[in-house]
């Protein structure tokens, strides 16, 4: 890990990664989650662009937007807005449009995923060549933060059913930081019928079905509203 | 094939078995015992793998990881992202 924090190691390295930002009145965590990215990127020297997918918010999340995009440049931020709320299975479809990476990171904008866990999805992903790599809460150091017994308890319940019934070789379902390699995500977002919350369980439950490489990485969610308000 | 097909035929197969077993159905003259003990099989089964599974989510749940140490070295960096983005000119 420490050899890893020399300046740019990863500069050479051809692969860009295309991280995609749903984002739906994040006019607060949107500057964060970005200086983030631009952070541990910067800190990792892979290659890479943010693209915002905007769905029209009211709170101006899209004007905050294009004030980071002066801030840190067009090729970085890429600003890719629709006019209302969507969804995000079509934010993706949207957003991967125009990514010209060859590998693609969904995340969450609203920080309760963290970008200094990418560098490690990257490293997963090129360890065994995985078509995808899923960030997991549920082993290894991978936790929540502030939930009460009642949502741990749903979500452990939810999870070994889940894991019973379906067996789908990865160990959290519902987890929306992931890393995919382009093509495999254009591949499953064709397939995809659902939305919403089981859109990220049909996802990785297709790639099992079609013998897709899947990777696992233990990430940290947060929630966040709390801490904004501090 | 899909997992529910998976499932339907496993738990067809077994039952199955367990009818032909618990009920004699093929008179294969399997001893009293023996089918005393099928009889109850499923039952058994079933509460043993409702106690695992509670054991299971009850022993995840208890050691469900709580972050508080990454919750408060992200509190700081929102602190420095904050402060670093009005330097650079973010107006919020």
């Amino acid at each position: 890990m420490a050899s890893r924090k020399a300046a740019q190691p990863n500069k050479d390295n051809k692969d860009k990664y295309s991280v995609l930002l749903p984002t739906y009145n994040e006019r607060e965590n949107l500057p964060l989650i970005v200086w983030l990215l631009v952070k541990y990127f910067g800190e990792s020297g892979f290659n890479y662009e943010i693209i915002v997918i905007d769905d029209g918010s009211p709170d101006g999340t899209l004007e905050v937007a294009e004030q980071l995009q002066n801030i840190y440049g067009k090729d970085k931020i890429l600003l890719r807005p629709r006019a209302k709320k969507l969804g995000l299975g079509t934010a993706y479809i949207h957003g991967m449009g125009h990514a010209s990476g060859n590998f693609i990171i969904i995340m969450d904008a609203d920080l309760s995923h963290h970008p200094k866990f990418i560098p490690q999805f990257i490293r997963k992903q090129k360890e065994g060549d995985y078509d995808l790599v899923s960030g997991t809460r549920y082993q290894g150091d991978g936790g929540v933060y502030g939930w009460d017994l009642r949502r741990k308890l749903i979500s452990r319940g939810a999870n070994f059913l889940t894991q019973v019934l379906l067996r789908p070789g990865a160990s959290d379902l519902t987890g929306s930081f992931r890393l995919y390699k382009k093509k495999v995500l254009e591949s499953l977002m064709e397939r995809c019928v659902s939305k919403g919350y089981v859109f990220q369980m049909e996802m990785i439950v297709r790639a099992r079905q079609l013998n897709y490489t899947i990777g696992e990485v233990t990430d940290v969610p947060t929630p966040t509203s709390w801490m904004l308000d501090s | 094939m899909t997992k529910l097909l998976q499932w339907l035929l496993g738990v067809s197969l077994l039952g199955i078995i367990w009818a032909v077993i618990a009920f004699d159905l093929l008179e294969l003259s399997v001893p009293g015992t023996y089918r005393e003990v099928a009889w109850s099989m499923p039952l058994y089964l079933l509460v043993s793998f409702g106690c695992y599974s509670l054991a299971t989510v009850g022993y995840r749940v208890a050691t469900f990881n709580d972050c508080d140490e990454a919750a408060r070295e992200l509190q700081e960096q929102i602190k420095e992202a904050k402060e670093d983005l009005r330097k650079k000119g973010l107006k919020i």
